[in-house]
């Protein structure tokens, strides 16, 4: 016979499972009904009760979305922007870190100072200075509009000289009795050693730009640079377009995003205990 | 020569080189931040001290009248909605978080799955949540609406009357950030040693004696940190209001980034939108100076 204790027990277990559940259905629920009205029929979204499901998904939608606005061409562009500022980011970062770790020389740690400082400026205090620079450097509606001035960012620096600080300074020495110059030792033992720092760099940035709405609204004007945030704004603001077909446009810009932080979720994890989140 | 000189001279050369080595690899760094951050926080300065042409060239030198004529014109009432919005964001988002994050911390077979749930939202760009958000607030089918007279409530006209926008705009801001907060505060419980937890039940302390005794106060760094990084989130929003009420309605929602880029880029006063975003900086530099001073601790006395 089971015991009060094992019972107390299990009633615990499950009342914890109901609350998991409760919570995930309230936050999840967004994207679960973004997902459903893509699948209804144009009608179907106007219906009221609402309908929550359907058993006769109406594919029609996404076609109408990819008719409505290059979708696709949209997310190449989000996906090119993301994938360019990511690896740039962590090819400067990297660098700088190693800089700051590794090399002695004069000057350094103001230099650190001055970089980490420039947390302290929020990105739209410089946003009409550099709308006006990009124009004149005649970048307007560029992949290299979208991209250079997010080439380097202090977080990434901080984040990997944490990493990098890790690493026993004994391994440079003797690297360099080896004779093994600075960037030698730099791409074949410091880059393959921080390889989960980079991963944890790489998921945030990619997500973060691929975020980005107002300086790509600002400096794209055609479809061929557009990011498919912008382009999903459009979409949305265009009163001929049902709903259905809106979210069809909305499900397939988070596609993207959502296999990377499913692959990347470790990597995400890690960095937030890793980096400078620790008190 | 002197034998020491020649050891001098040797050793400033190598202290040069040094010197120039460090700097090959900031120069990239160096070089983008001076473009894309210095140089641009310089001119915002000086174009916020000028009068400025229709292509944002300055001409006049007029001190801090802009900044006069920028609170004359309602930028105080931004300044206001802005903090009103950071408030009814980061408190819900914060308690909300971490009740998520508790519930994420218990050990129980499939616990994984529920994490992933939970910080899901990540995934979702603020451009499309907002746009998710927009048909779920729609007053007549929309599902908000439905469920509060479901509960024998009436219907909000979530976006449209003024008493509502901040708050509907401030959800959708609070949704996406409950993602990543939530992470943040999960790996701060899982960091809290065992033992802790272990040694407080044998001394018979409760579930809820704990969370209030041991959990939330070996969380406060994670706390702060994170109430001060959604605080400075929630001050530079601009997506949602510009996708939901473009300010409105009647200037509800007006918050500062969404005025500056109004002042900008539609009434091309480069000058008074300027003065904005210096204003707007001053403001985070005070809050993130705040965050630098308990950072410090751990970034340089580690």
């Amino acid at each position: 016979m089971m015991s009060t204790w094992t019972m107390k027990r299990r009633l615990n277990t499950a009342l914890r499972y109901v609350l998991l559940t409760v919570a995930a259905v309230v936050v999840v629920f967004p994207i679960y009904y973004a997902v459903a009205t893509s699948l209804f029929t144009a009608p179907e979204t106007l219906l009221y009760p609402p309908k929550f499901f359907t058993t006769r998904p109406y594919w029609e939608s996404y076609r109408e979305a990819l008719r409505r606005a290059p979708v696709f061409l949209f997310i190449r562009n989000s996906f090119l922007v993301s994938v360019g500022v990511t690896f740039g980011q962590l090819a400067t970062s990297s660098l700088a870190a190693y800089a700051f770790t590794f090399l002695r020389f004069r000057g350094r740690d103001a230099l650190f100072f001055i970089i980490l400082s420039t947390m302290m400026i929020p990105w739209e205090v410089t946003l009409v200075p550099n709308y006006m620079l990009i124009n004149k450097l005649g970048w307007v509606d560029t992949f290299q509009g979208l991209i250079v001035p997010f080439l380097a960012d202090a977080f990434g620096i901080f984040l990997l000289r944490q990493w990098f600080l890790t690493i026993p300074h004994d391994l440079k020495d003797a690297a360099s009795i080896d004779g093994c110059s600075d960037i030698g030792f730099f791409g074949r033992v410091v880059i393959p050693l921080a390889r989960p720092a980079l991963g944890t760099l790489a998921v945030r940035r990619f997500l973060t730009v691929y975020n980005q709405y107002l300086w790509p609204l600002l400096i794209t004007n055609s479809n061929a640079r557009r990011t498919v945030q912008i382009g999903l704004a459009m979409l949305q603001w265009d009163e001929s377009v049902a709903w259905n077909s809106t979210m069809a446009g909305v499900v397939m810009a988070f596609i993207p995003t959502t296999i990377v932080l499913m692959l990347g979720y470790r990597q995400l994890v890690q960095g937030l205990t890793a980096g400078a989140i620790k008190g | 020569m002197p034998r020491q000189q020649v050891v001098r001279i040797s050793r400033t050369r190598r202290e040069l080189l040094r010197f120039l080595q460090g700097i090959a690899y900031l120069s990239p760094v160096l070089v983008l931040f001076g473009v894309f951050i210095f140089y641009p926080l310089v001119r915002s300065i000086i174009l916020s001290t000028f009068k400025t042409d229709l292509l944002g060239r300055p001409y006049d030198f007029v001190g801090i009248a802009q900044y006069r004529q920028i609170f004359n014109q309602g930028f105080g009432r931004s300044l206001i909605i802005t903090l009103e919005y950071a408030l009814i964001t980061v408190v819900p988002e914060i308690i909300l978080s971490l009740m998520l994050a508790v519930m994420a911390s218990w050990s129980l077979r499939g616990i994984g799955l529920f994490r992933l749930l939970f910080s899901s939202p990540i995934g979702i760009a603020v451009a499309s949540s907002s746009v998710m958000f927009k048909m779920l607030y729609s007053p007549n089918a929309g599902v908000f609406n439905y469920l509060l007279r479901l509960m024998g409530g009436s219907g909000i006209n979530w976006l449209t009357n003024p008493k509502w926008a901040l708050m509907s705009v401030a959800i959708v801001t609070l949704w996406r950030q409950l993602g990543y907060d939530t992470l943040h505060l999960l790996s701060g419980i899982q960091s809290i040693p065992a033992e802790i937890h272990e040694s407080a039940r044998l001394d018979g302390a409760g579930p809820w004696a704990m969370f209030w005794k041991i959990t939330l106060p070996m969380l406060s760094p994670v706390l702060m940190f994170i109430t001060i990084t959604s605080t400075i989130a929630a001050l530079q929003s601009f997506g949602p209001i510009n996708i939901l009420t473009e300010g409105g309605p009647a200037g509800a929602t007006r918050v500062v980034v969404y005025s500056l880029f109004r002042e900008a880029f539609f009434n091309y006063n480069f000058g008074l939108a300027s003065a904005q975003a210096i204003v707007l900086f001053l403001i985070v530099l005070v809050l993130t100076l705040l965050q630098f001073r308990r950072f410090e601790r751990s970034v340089f006395y580690q």
